[in-house]
């Protein structure tokens, strides 16, 4: 499965970075991270719109957003 | 001059929740309940009235949607969303083998977050009503924060209940259960980037095909066994469908007030279907009133087995699909934004409040879906594609 594939390389990296390591940015360091304009979800409502409209139009689905019901493609 | 302790425990106070609402973000902008897998900090107290609009492929889909929220003791956040689509459709699929017809989709959804510590635990409730579909999901998540506050793993679990009809059909009467489940972690990589790693298993079971949708099939030849003519016939899917998709995120501050922000999602299913996207993101605050947005995505996917622009003959094969969503295609979307900003006076009971519009354009060339509308010789017709323009029209306010 290409997925999975794709998936255990990066989750065995992450375990590893987490063993023997601390954490190496510093509270007072995290000033420029929490600006918006790095938000991945700066506004949940016009985001979860977009979601819905590729749901409806893609065959792809899951790890982006969006619940169940109707599509509205017919 | 301050002892470096002391500055860390200001700065942390004030940039700590925002921080998180950045690793939030890059755990919720890939799950489905907006709160799903939050990292230590409750959501933003926010209220946003939205207009969306879409327009393409004789599809015309506009409505509300409106979103707010409310904390209660640092412990307790509610979430509330109301949503509507009125939809006015004359798309290919139904000028082929139907008519024009107009209806409503109204989704009315329920969140309720409980943070203890570093964890964070959510439940939620979505419904969605139209006439000849009911959807109800259920929805738990659970997430924490370690390793000094730079990583958040979460896990979330919905279930899917739908109620599938046919108007028109008073005996049609299906049911689709699904099953979803998400894990996901964010990760800071450094004083300028953060990381988000997603993997979501999705299972269905019931009818999931579209009750109105047919195939089409050669049903006369010529003596050389060129196509003639085609037939309809109803389109038959699996009962079952499993997928999986993984999304990685990147977001890396620059050095003008502006941020990159990428994103990589491969997906596969027991359909057969293998999709990809790519997206790069670009957003800029110009002064203090002012923030602008671009993007980029390209997705590109795969057919499933089962689908056939045009079938050989009647009942070709157990299962049979016509629908473009299935087919293989590639799809472009550009997009813009801005929004307009303004910071509320000391004394206010709001914080903030911004003006935004986003528009995006959407261009999308099917490879094995033609033209059915066009005549031609069956399996001659020209491929289809479209184009179509998405509006956001936004109020957001915080207090």
């Amino acid at each position: 499965m290409n997925v999975l594939r794709l998936l255990a390389p990066a989750a065995a990296v992450m375990l590893l970075a987490g063993c023997g390591l601390k954490p190496w940015v510093a509270p007072y360091e995290r000033n420029l991270l929490a600006e918006p304009v790095m938000s991945f979800d700066r506004d949940p409502v016009a985001g979860t719109y977009m979601h819905h409209v590729y749901q409806a139009r893609e065959g792809a689905r899951g790890a982006e957003g969006g619940g169940g019901g109707g599509c509205g493609c017919n | 001059m301050a002892p470096k302790a002391a500055v860390e425990a200001v700065v942390a106070a004030t940039e700590r929740d925002s921080l998180r609402q950045v690793l939030r973000g890059a755990v919720a902008a890939v799950f489905a309940v907006p709160a799903a897998a939050g990292a230590a900090v409750l959501p933003e107290e926010r209220a946003d009235a939205l207009y969306h609009h879409y327009d393409g492929g004789g599809m015309d889909i506009s409505g509300p949607s409106l979103l707010v929220r409310k904390n209660f003791q640092d412990k307790v956040s509610l979430s509330a969303n109301y949503y509507v689509d009125s939809v006015t459709s004359a798309s290919i699929d139904v000028m082929t083998n139907a008519s024009p017809y107009t209806e409503e989709r109204t989704e009315k959804s329920l969140g309720v977050d409980y943070l203890h510590d570093k964890t964070t635990m959510g439940l939620s409730w979505t419904n969605s009503e139209e006439s000849d579909y009911s959807a109800n999901t259920m929805g738990f998540s659970f997430s924490q924060d370690f390793f000094g506050d730079l990583s958040t793993l979460g896990f979330s679990y919905a279930l899917g209940q739908d109620e599938v009809r046919r108007n028109g059909d008073a005996a049609f009467g299906e049911t689709v259960d699904r099953h979803s489940f998400r894990v996901n972690f964010a990760q800071v990589l450094s004083r300028r980037a953060v990381l988000g790693l997603a993997f979501d298993v999705t299972a269905d079971q019931g009818f999931l095909n579209n009750p109105y949708r047919s195939v089409r099939y050669v049903n006369f030849r010529d003596l050389d066994g060129t196509p003639l003519d085609y037939a309809w016939q109803a389109e038959v899917y699996p009962e079952t469908r499993t997928s999986n998709a993984v999304a990685l995120r990147l977001a890396y501050k620059l050095p003008w007030q502006d941020a990159l922000r990428a994103e990589y999602r491969v997906f596969s299913d027991t359909w057969g279907i293998d999709a990809q996207n790519v997206e790069l993101a670009y957003s800029r605050d110009l002064g203090p009133h002012w923030r602008l947005d671009a993007r980029v995505r390209s997705y590109s996917q795969g057919h499933a087995d089962f689908y056939s622009d045009l079938f050989p003959y009647v009942d070709a094969q157990n299962y049979l699909a016509r629908d473009k969503e299935l087919s293989t295609f590639d799809s472009l979307t550009l997009g813009v934004g801005a929004s307009y900003i303004l910071k509320a006076p000391e004394t206010s009971r709001w914080q903030q409040m911004t003006f935004n519009l986003k528009v995006d354009f959407i261009e999308f060339e099917y490879a094995d879906f033609r033209d059915a509308r066009v005549n031609a010789p069956p399996g001659a017709e020209p491929l289809y594609g479209y184009d179509a323009v998405v509006t956001r029209l936004f109020y957001s306010v915080w207090y």
